[in-house]
């Protein structure tokens, strides 16, 4: 499958990989996907006092779109409020990396990553 | 080196300089480019004792009469030739075909049409190493039963199956026994005056032939009937009409010639180069061989490398050419249904990598391969969720997924 250079760059120089500790304040884990479809993604964000995320990190287990797909929306959330990183849409990702079709699937777990990673963040802020 | 390194051999192979130059003298108007069914003049004679020659080097390969081999386009028709050919011509004895959950898709795709036929078809599942039991094969048959089809070697694990036991097995029971040899032939020995087996499917480009040629053995003693799926001029005698392919045919005959002589001296290099390529990899940790490793083709290792999915390793590895059971890479977005069928998780499924060897793999291609796929899947495993998961002694197992 020919891939787009952006798929190909993400890829190879994934950005932001990395593990938060779960239990921190102002961190939001999002874990979505499941390895008996082949993608597992795991996006978590760093949120401070102004709520705007400070920082993200992610981990994937997937193929080339999945993990191009997960590193590219670690890159768009970071310096957003909470509000606007929740309007980043699939169709967003899929254009920026010029998703093929078959793989449109993966944008949108990473706009479910997203959003599993802001309520997590908002139950601990609320618990 | 070529590059990227060829590692696909059961995808297909490259023919052999040997036969493509033979070949090439089956063309032009210079040469012999005569129809074989020619009766009336040299170039029609020419060109069939071509054929002949070539029917008889098949013939030879696998122990059979030439009188026995059919030219098809390739194993698929030969699979469906048989299994259909031999399902219509014996309807009235039954309807009942047993075949296994790890057959090419061109025998269980053949068996799904004849399902919508109205014959009944058992689909034996394998054990955990790929091999079908005797047992299990012999407690399916009915009185209905007409045709047993299992593979010699299957194609993406290689596992041998036990043929000449249940070709014992089918004979007894006077049941047709169709065995698709597509991946075995050259690689194993098969002789058919010894082994009770009714059709058997081959290719060519399996074996360093060209593509779209193949045969279907069709046994004479005891005789075996099947019903023409393909109408026409009556070549093949009735059985596969359509003109003959003379310079694939004469290819796919001089590559099983080649076969013939050479596949001893070259199955013991072969095996090397597999146990080398796999003992590179034996300080890896979770790491699964799929499939039984002796009752094995030499040529064939059938990796999961644990907590990485097989399409982002591949892009990973592109300088080697392999295969991947991972549903990223096959057309219909399921993982290995051969791999299910032995018992393998998804998680395993999507992260196998088939390699297969032949003719031009080297010691130093596959010192390269291990290199490069210990460096690779560590790479992917640090970005992985799922290995951090089980380095942190999370059973992954228990989680409950969201499928999507």
């Amino acid at each position: 499958m020919a891939y787009s250079d952006k798929v190909m760059d993400h890829y190879e120089n994934p950005r932001n990989v990395g593990t938060m500790h779960k239990d921190e304040s102002g961190v939001g884990t999002g874990m979505v996907g499941a390895p008996a479809c082949g993608d597992v993604m795991r996006l978590q964000i760093k949120v401070d006092e102004q709520g705007i995320i400070e920082d993200a990190k992610f981990k994937t287990y997937g193929c080339g779109s999945a993990i191009a797909s997960s590193s590219l929306v670690t890159e768009w959330v970071k310096g957003k409020t909470l509000e606007e990183a929740a309007q980043i849409k699939n169709t967003d990702i899929a254009e920026e990396l010029a998703l093929p079709p078959v793989k449109i699937h993966c944008s949108v777990l990473a706009e479910d990553a997203i959003k599993a990673a802001i309520n997590d963040y908002k139950e601990k802020q609320s618990s | 080196m070529s590059s990227p390194i060829y590692l696909d051999y059961s995808a297909t192979t490259p023919v052999d300089k040997r036969v493509a130059e033979k070949m090439c003298h089956y063309l032009t108007m210079d040469e012999n480019f005569g129809n074989p069914a020619s009766r009336s003049h040299k170039y029609g004679w020419d060109a069939e004792i071509a054929v002949e020659q070539a029917r008889a080097d098949v013939a030879a390969l696998i122990n059979a009469d030439p009188k026995e081999i059919v030219w098809t386009s390739g194993a698929t028709e030969s699979d469906n030739l048989a299994i259909k050919g031999a399902a219509h011509f014996y309807a009235k004895r039954g309807k009942h075909i047993i075949t296994s959950k790890t057959e090419h898709k061109a025998v269980l795709d053949t068996c799904r049409q004849l399902e919508r036929e109205g014959y009944e078809v058992t689909y034996l599942d394998p054990q955990e190493d790929g091999l079908i039991k005797l047992k299990d094969i012999e407690a399916a048959m009915c009185d209905d039963t007409i045709i047993v089809s299992i593979m010699h070697v299957n194609n993406e694990i290689g596992v041998i199956q036990d043929i000449a036991a249940i070709g014992e097995l089918c004979r007894s029971k006077k049941i047709i026994f169709h065995v698709d040899a597509a991946q075995s032939a050259g690689k194993v020995e098969i002789d058919l005056q010894k082994l009770k087996v009714d059709l058997l499917s081959l290719s060519a480009h399996k074996v360093y032939g060209p593509k779209g040629i193949g045969v279907l053995y069709v046994r004479r003693k005891p005789r075996i009937r099947i019903e023409a799926q393909m109408h026409g001029g009556g070549h093949e005698r009735g059985m596969r009409s359509g003109t003959l392919a003379t310079h694939q045919i004469v290819g796919m005959g001089e590559a099983f010639k080649i076969a013939k002589e050479e596949m001893v001296s070259e199955n013991k290099r072969i095996l090397a180069l597999r146990d080398r390529l796999l003992k590179g990899f034996e300080d890896m940790e979770e790491l699964y061989v799929n499939g039984n490793l002796e009752q094995r083709v030499p040529h064939n290792l059938n990796l999961s490398f644990n907590f990485v999915e097989g399409e982002s390793l591949l892009m990973a590895i592109d300088t080697i050419a392999v295969s991947s059971g991972s549903a990223c890479t096959s057309a219909s977005l399921e993982p290995s249904y051969v791999l299910r069928a032995i018992g393998r998780n998804d998680e395993l499924a999507h992260s196998s990598i088939r390699f297969s060897l032949g003719l031009f793999t080297t010691e130093e291609d596959v010192d390269y391969t291990i290199k490069l796929l210990k460096e690779k899947v560590e790479k992917l495993r640090l970005l992985s969720p799922l290995w951090d998961m089980y380095k942190d002694g999370i059973d992954i197992s228990a989680i409950e997924w969201a499928a999507h």
